[in-house]
């Protein structure tokens, strides 16, 4: 369980980025963290693993106060929460299995990590993880050879190579394709409820964060304007978090996205079922 | 709005100098002062003509090179110069590479940062003759000199560009690292390495170029070498054996050069 409190970031430009933020996640719950840009979504999951140091406030994760650690128990606790990133964020050069093994660095002495010799268990774990996200073939590629989509998917591989008590995710679709992004969306939530794993997604995207969480917290200026479930964004909220726009066209485009790739897929069924 | 009412003409706006008036005394300054400078070289023209005899013997020598007179004297200096840009690149890689670690910005503590930065800049600040003048002073005459020149010459060069590169890294890839819980020696190691490492192979193969170039010219101050020969070759007057000697470096120089752009074109 994750619980947030009066969470404060005061950048030293003076930006305020985040005021007061409280919120919990229980295990299992998908939270999806929608706001404008320059809300504070980013700033705010980065505050929980302390990529940025909170100014104020506190950050438990299954009791234990992220924001007091220091350094090697702060190790200690980031190796528990995954995180999947924006633009994938894996290191280009380094093989798809390097990348997803990568997860276990927190787990291993430095020289184990340096000459690739990983537990067995580790390396047994990596291979089934890349079997689940569907890239067991692509093991010994270099990462920069994949598709965007099988990067991202290396990406959530290497987050949960961590077995990691809380998913951390950062507009994890922000640089695929529409299609592609729903399979990504689709695979992150499976994951979560199959393990139980508590997750928070940032994303921009309304229609898919309404689509695939349990819950929305909506962000404004680095403060929390809604929190609640997914049928609760009615028009009047979204402008709350967003401003005025139009908000009825653009869910119409969206749907009509959603039908026109089922109706692929229901033609691309009828195929197969006529081979 | 029709068409004829937008102007017709356009003109680049003066970019570095506004004013048209200091532009042009900018200009006439300029030309002035090279003037008077030229005017200021003394030239004597009776040594001009000695040189340009001297200069025609040089190339009489050049174009009948005798590589077999002194060819005990040139494979010892050969072998010294290579032994020497060898073993000089390869201890001053990795010297410079925990130096070029601790002179980035986005790695290295502060004061690290500032005293990696100081060795650096005193490597770069000293031209490799004076430093061979001074190890040769320190250590006598012969390879040792110039191997420790060398070394010291490449600690600041590719310290240096090393922690440009590593400073130009894409944080995202590194930020991922350390969100795994990564200690800083596996930071370096899985996010900082792959994405140096073709660059740092390119430096040290454009290093062992130089080097090898460099060696020449710092056996003329003693420091052993193909070089010292050559300044004994001259020094006695055998332009031909001088000759030999040149052609011989250039051989090496272009091989070298030729090569190391081909590896550097693989490693990428």
């Amino acid at each position: 369980m994750l619980s947030v409190e009066n969470l404060t970031k005061v950048y030293r430009t003076g930006d305020k980025a985040l005021t007061d933020v409280s919120f919990t996640v229980p295990r299992g719950q998908v939270v999806g963290l929608i706001g404008p840009s320059g809300a504070g979504k980013s700033t705010l999951i980065r505050c929980v693993n302390r990529l940025v140091e909170p100014s104020a406030g506190s950050v438990r994760l299954n009791d234990l106060d992220i924001t007091r650690l220091r350094s090697g128990d702060l190790r200690r606790a980031r190796r528990r929460i995954g995180m999947i990133f924006q633009e994938y964020a894996l290191v280009e050069r380094l093989t798809v299995m390097e990348n997803v093994l990568s997860g276990r660095l927190g787990y291993v002495p430095f020289w184990r990590s340096f000459t690739r010799r990983f537990p067995p268990a580790d390396i047994a774990k990596a291979f089934r993880l890349l079997d689940r996200v569907g890239l067991s073939a692509h093991a010994d590629k270099r990462a920069d050879a994949l598709s965007g989509g099988q990067r991202q998917r290396v990406g959530i591989a290497r987050a949960l190579e961590q077995d990691p008590d809380l998913l951390l995710v950062d507009e994890p679709t922000a640089s695929l394709d529409p299609k592609t992004s729903r399979q990504i969306m689709r695979l992150i939530v499976e994951i979560c409820r199959e393990s139980g794993l508590p997750a928070i997604i940032n994303i921009h995207d309304v229609v898919l964060a309404q689509q695939f969480a349990d819950r929305i917290i909506g962000l404004q200026a680095g403060r929390v304007v809604f929190d609640g479930p997914p049928a609760g964004l009615t028009e009047e909220v979204l402008t709350r978090i967003y401003g005025e726009e139009d908000w009825t066209a653009m869910r119409q485009a969206a749907a009509e996205d959603e039908a026109a790739e089922a109706e692929q897929r229901d033609e691309a069924k009828k195929m197969m079922r006529a081979l | 709005m029709t068409a004829a009412d937008y102007p017709t003409r356009w003109k680049r706006p003066p970019q570095l100098i506004k004013s048209r008036f200091w532009s042009y005394a900018l200009a006439i300054g300029a030309i002035v002062y090279l003037v008077l400078a030229v005017g200021t070289v003394e030239v004597n023209w009776q040594r001009v003509m000695i040189g340009m005899e001297r200069g025609q013997r040089f190339v009489a020598g050049f174009l009948q090179p005798d590589f077999t007179t002194r060819w005990r004297d040139i494979s010892q200096g050969l072998i010294e110069s290579l032994t020497m840009t060898l073993t000089s690149t390869v201890v001053g890689v990795l010297i410079s590479i925990p130096i070029g670690i601790g002179a980035a910005r986005n790695l290295a503590p502060a004061w690290v940062y500032a005293i990696c930065r100081g060795i650096i800049a005193v490597s770069r600040a000293l031209q490799e003759i004076i430093v061979a003048i001074f190890f040769v002073a320190l250590f006598g005459f012969g390879a040792f000199a110039g191997f420790l020149t060398l070394t010291f010459a490449t600690i600041g060069f590719i310290g240096k560009l090393l922690a440009e590169d590593i400073e130009d890294i894409d944080e995202s890839q590194a930020e991922a690292i350390r969100a795994t819980g990564a200690s800083w020696l596996q930071l370096v190691n899985y996010a900082v390495q792959p994405q140096v490492m073709p660059r740092l192979i390119g430096l040290s193969l454009y290093r062992l170029d130089i080097n090898f170039r460099e060696s020449a010219v710092i056996g003329i101050v003693g420091a052993g070498g193909i070089g010292g020969t050559l300044n004994t070759a001259l020094n006695r007057y055998e332009y031909d054996s001088a000759g030999a000697i040149l052609i011989i470096i250039i051989a090496i120089v272009m091989l070298s050069e030729y090569s190391s752009s081909h590896l550097r074109r693989w490693v990428q």
